[in-house]
């Protein structure tokens, strides 16, 4: 019998080491569930983002019962009634008598299904005088939950397209860097330096000082992920520099010189891919940086603006710390702010664990 | 060395120029000044604000303006602050050196705790504390710095044991030298940690990386098989190489401490260089965010410039000149 021969490409073999690492699979799946819930936010959340009823401010988790004296029914939630107690505190009285039941896609308010399809129906909710908080509700009376979703589509985005801008800005000034020497080299990387060489946060402060007060939400968004991707190519463009600079005395380097290709074309298609396998978990492991810089910046109220929805911003309320005793359900935010950079965090050391050989195996061909 | 040191700083001018010019450009590219505000205001007269304007010609054009500002600075004038009604200088000497403070003791706990902890680790490799010491790292490290401080000032505001937020306690004017010190570190505790929890997970994984390294090379085994006693050959031998690389760590450390401190100083509302760098940009004061702006660089950069010297001085392998 003859056995045949597998052969595996340099990248189906990281895939392979990829996959042998359990924690960075579940990893990629719990991302995936928070970038696909925040893409269909609109039909998994039972409201709108900025769905209020200030009779509900700071409510409670509503419990979800499915037994009615005894009896097992379909699943409930009873009604919540706003009294104070002789401190003057809030206290939601749990009425047992009104019930609503949950039901599934219920019509509730519109939205746009992945930002293109107008749509009414909901995964879940409750009968209009009713209201269902699964996590809680915010200050406003608005439900945590759907927020959470729908900042998810703010936090979890910014990251994305924040490092694919500054990826992109530096990959190419660091091959163009590293590729040409000489004075331009001396320049882009002074230039380097400057931006690397201020506190990032004070950065931060200052280009958002250039941000006009007059932009709208989806302005400022924009405005917060070009901020971002500012600062964040610096860093990235000194270390491609370095590579390209060995790089370029290759043989592939000369010859393709000598077939008369333009530098440009030699630069993007034969030099960068070389420094693919760094970036790709240099891409990881830079994410949660974008993350943490947009919920730092709208945390302190210079980024997403209410009413619209950022892990940032709604974490905010907790700055006054005494909220955090009456209703710690504000913190969701920060769990899940955290349990992303863990994740991002994982799958950027797994890659380069297992695209480290490959690394390894370039600088020995040296 | 001192060739070197001088060259470092002649190198940051330009860049201390241009990084002023940037912040500049930045503060200044969006319509409105801190006089608009004054504008609103019925108490001040038309008379007061084109005198304020004259004052800090904030009538000419902003080339000028800028180089104004230059000249200014060459005689150690770091302009007026609108918003606190003072000149610059004033106010952010004493912020600039609390950010040090904060930083510093940072700084120390950050290192103070890593390195123990990370040679622990690597003596003890796999071992349950190992593995223990690893997991709780990865989950430190990605524990953002301002969830950790609203988290300590929570329990602060639980327990009343600590002070919650700011630099010092009301009666601080009364109390003795003792008392008065006591009473900063007792306010220096809750943003410390929220600081350095981060960086200590990372600088141990770094710390046991160098020390596994060194402990698998041969003069160890050489150092064995003499017969040294092993803690003359983990304290004397290995750790010393294994410290090394860490060294050129030291200023970044310091400088992603300054940076990392800003967030924190603004929700422990520690009055430093960072707060006050949120409200010169919130109300638009131009040069209380260019010498905030400045101050922070300068910190930064004395930070990798000491790191750099340090370690020359460590490893006389490396030479600069």
């Amino acid at each position: 019998m003859i056995e045949r021969a597998r052969h595996l490409s340099e990248f189906q073999i990281a895939l392979r080491n990829f996959r042998k690492n359990r924690l960075a699979v579940v990893c990629v799946y719990v991302l995936s569930v928070l970038y696909g819930g925040a893409l269909v936010a609109g039909f998994l959340s039972p409201y709108l983002f900025k769905n209020e009823d200030r009779n509900y401010s700071y409510a409670p988790p509503t419990p979800v019962k499915i037994f009615t004296e005894g009896q097992l029914t379909r699943p409930y939630v009873p009604a919540m009634e706003l009294t104070f107690n002789e401190y003057n505190a809030r206290v939601y009285k749990i009425d047992l008598v009104k019930k609503y039941p949950v039901r599934f896609l219920v019509k509730g308010d519109e939205y746009r299904l992945l930002g293109i399809f107008p749509c009414r129906y909901h995964l879940f909710g409750v009968e209009a005088p009713g209201r269902f908080y699964l996590l809680g509700a915010d200050a406003r009376g608005r439900d945590i939950f759907s927020r959470l979703l729908y900042g998810g589509q703010v936090s979890l985005s910014i990251g994305l397209i924040g490092v694919l801008i500054s990826f992109m800005i530096g990959l190419l000034i660091g091959g163009i860097s590293g590729y040409y020497g000489g004075r331009l080299d001396d320049i882009l990387m002074r230039l380097c330096e400057m931006v690397m060489m201020v506190p990032g946060f004070y950065l931060l402060l200052a280009l958002r000082a250039a941000v006009p007060d007059s932009f709208n939400s989806v302005q400022v968004y924009f405005a917060i992920i070009i901020i971002l991707s500012f600062m964040g190519w610096a860093g990235l463009a000194r270390i491609i520099r370095g590579m390209c600079l060995s790089l370029r005395e290759r043989e592939y380097v000369l010859a393709a010189r000598g077939f008369g290709l333009s530098d440009f074309k030699i630069v993007v298609s034969h030099i960068l891919p070389h420094t693919l396998s760094y970036s790709i978990f240099a891409v990881m492991l830079s994410i949660p940086g974008y993350i943490l810089g947009e919920s730092g910046l709208s945390l302190i109220g210079l980024g997403i603006q209410d009413p619209y929805a950022s892990w940032g911003n709604m974490l905010s309320d907790a700055m006054s710390i005494v909220r955090i005793k009456f209703a710690p359900w504000i913190l969701w935010p920060a769990f899940f702010i955290f349990l992303t950079v863990v994740c991002f965090n994982v799958i950027g050391d797994a890659l380069r664990d297992c695209l480290d050989p490959m690394l390894k195996a370039e600088g020995e061909a040296q | 060395m001192w060739r070197y040191t001088l060259k470092r700083m002649l190198v940051a001018v330009p860049m201390l120029l241009g990084i002023s010019l940037l912040t500049f450009v930045l503060m200044r590219v969006t319509p409105g000044n801190y006089l608009d505000t004054i504008r609103m205001d019925p108490q001040f007269s038309k008379e007061t604000i084109r005198h304020y304007e004259q004052l800090y010609q904030l009538d000419k054009p902003l080339a000028q303006q800028y180089i104004r500002w230059i000249y200014n600075l060459l005689h150690f004038e770091l302009g007026y602050s609108f918003h606190y009604n003072v000149p610059v200088h004033k106010i952010i000497g004493e912020r600039v050196w609390n950010t040090f403070v904060l930083s510093l003791s940072a700084f120390l706990f950050t290192w103070c705790i890593a390195i123990p902890l990370g040679i622990g680790a690597a003596l003890n490799r796999n071992r349950p504390v190992d593995r223990a010491v690893q997991f709780f790292s990865y989950i430190a490290l990605s524990f953002p710095g301002f969830f950790l401080a609203m988290i300590f000032l929570f329990w602060a505001s639980q327990t009343g044991i600590l002070p919650l937020g700011g630099m010092h306690s009301p009666d601080y004017d009364r109390l003795g030298m003792g008392g008065k010190i006591v009473d900063l570190l007792k306010h220096l505790v809750i943003p410390t940690r929220a600081l350095s929890v981060g960086s200590i997970a990372a600088l141990q994984r770094l710390m046991r990386g160098n020390m596994l390294e060194v402990l698998g090379q041969r003069y160890i085994l050489t150092a064995r098989a003499k017969g040294l006693p092993e803690g003359r050959v983990v304290y004397h031998h290995a750790l010393r190489n294994a410290v090394n690389p860490l060294i050129t760590l030291l200023g970044y450390e310091f400088s992603s401490l300054l940076s990392g401190a800003a967030l924190i100083e603004i929700i422990c509302s520690w009055p430093g260089l960072g707060s006050l760098m949120l409200t010169a940009v919130r109300s638009k004061d131009v040069y209380l965010v260019m010498a905030s702006m400045l101050m922070g660089s300068i910190l930064f950069m004395v930070g990798n410039l000491l790191a750099d010297i340090a370690l020359a001085k460590v490893d006389p392998r490396i030479r600069y000149d």
